[in-house]
């Protein structure tokens, strides 16, 4: 089909959707007017009942832990699809020096930036991490935090040294382990109190690091292995561009 | 006023499908696709939105406070976990399909072959 006659198609057909949508989402209880009754439910009894005071993350690694186990398995097996999907075909080489190329076009100052930020940033990970149950943070946003601090080092252009700080089965086994703990976490609820995933330990006086009882182990495992699964995804796309195809050979 | 998020929301879809269906290059349009799942945070956040409520984060505010529905907020960072994978499949996709066509055009993918 033509550019232009799948437009002509397209352009109906989004009107009749937006309006059907419009229709369909005045029904809803206007903005503000929440009806409930899960939210105020759990506002009245997250606190108490898992000593959590941020209930986004009581929700997503407690109360709803299961959609999350599934969550995380969307991102491993996601992540595990990229990796094979940008394998090295037949016919493909890294091209000889590539990585020392890209080192001398950084200039000195976005080299020191970038440096200066690798320690702050992991810092800042690993606080957003632990502190999920807390306040705001958790395991999924301070994993890309921990996963940016590595990747600043290539912003510095040292293609080199972001390997040697993050090597890449150093990131596929924090990856696995990430999920495997939280299966494992699940499992001990198992154990120690007969349902999977069940918060089985102690759960510690609300606002302190330690209160929560499995939610902040289960945000240091998610943590763990979100910033595996990014940085693999990136390091895998940071190896395409040094690749170069000899000629004739088509892959597969 | 008080339908204005949804409005936003539908507009975003739309827009975003418009920007699928006349996209020229693959991370343009995978790009296009956050779009229309960005609309989809909006109509979540928006329904559990309480008039006046807080964040519910109860660190620093009296425990008795009201708070929005946080349950549509983990929902939302699902959204956002999975719309990131998404992405990053379809930009390895597009790298494929890059070597394999010498072309970004989706277009171009009608030559598909197994």
């Amino acid at each position: 089909m033509s550019p232009r006659g799948r437009l002509l198609l397209f352009l109906p057909s989004a009107a009749a959707l937006l309006f059907l949508l419009i229709d369909g989402l005045h029904q809803l209880p206007g903005f503000g007017h929440y009806p409930g009754p899960y939210g105020y439910v759990l506002n009245g009894v997250g606190v108490s009942q898992r000593h959590a005071t941020n209930l986004v993350t009581a929700v997503n690694f407690d109360y709803r832990a299961f959609d999350t186990l599934g969550e995380e398995f969307i991102l491993f097996t996601a992540t595990t699809a990229v990796v094979l999907i940008l394998r090295h075909m037949r016919g493909e080489r890294e091209q000889p020096g590539a990585a020392d190329t890209r080192r001398e076009n950084a200039s000195e100052a976005l080299r020191g930036l970038a440096l200066a930020f690798v320690a702050a940033l992991i810092v800042l990970g690993g606080y957003v991490v632990v502190h999920g149950a807390l306040t705001p943070g958790g395991g999924f946003q301070g994993g890309v935090v921990l996963a940016a601090g590595a990747f600043v080092v290539f912003l510095a252009g040292e293609v080199v040294a972001m390997k040697r700080v993050a090597p890449e089965k150093l990131l596929e086994l924090g990856d696995a382990a990430g999920a495997a703990g939280f299966v494992l976490i699940g499992i001990g609820g198992l154990i120690f109190a007969d349902v999977f995933l069940q918060n089985f330990l102690d759960l510690g006086k609300p606002g302190s690091l330690n209160s929560g009882g499995t939610i902040v182990l289960v945000s240091i495992a998610i943590g763990i292995e979100v910033a595996g699964a990014f940085l693999l995804v990136w390091t895998e796309f940071l190896d395409q561009a040094v690749l170069v195809r000899s000629g004739g050979d088509e892959g597969e | 006023m008080s339908f204005l998020p949804y409005a936003v929301a539908a507009w975003l879809f739309v827009v975003g499908l418009y920007g699928i269906v006349t996209s020229r290059h693959l991370v343009h349009l995978a790009v296009c696709l956050t779009v229309v799942q960005s609309s989809t945070y909006l109509i979540l956040l928006s329904t559990g939105y309480v008039r006046h409520g807080s964040a519910p984060i109860y660190a620093d505010i009296p425990p008795v406070s009201t708070a929005v529905d946080p349950v549509v907020q983990a929902l939302t960072l699902t959204d956002i976990v999975v719309e990131s994978t998404i992405t990053a499949l379809l930009l390895a996709l597009a790298v494929q399909a890059m070597k394999r066509f010498g072309s970004v055009d989706p277009s171009f993918l009608r030559q598909l072959r197994g």
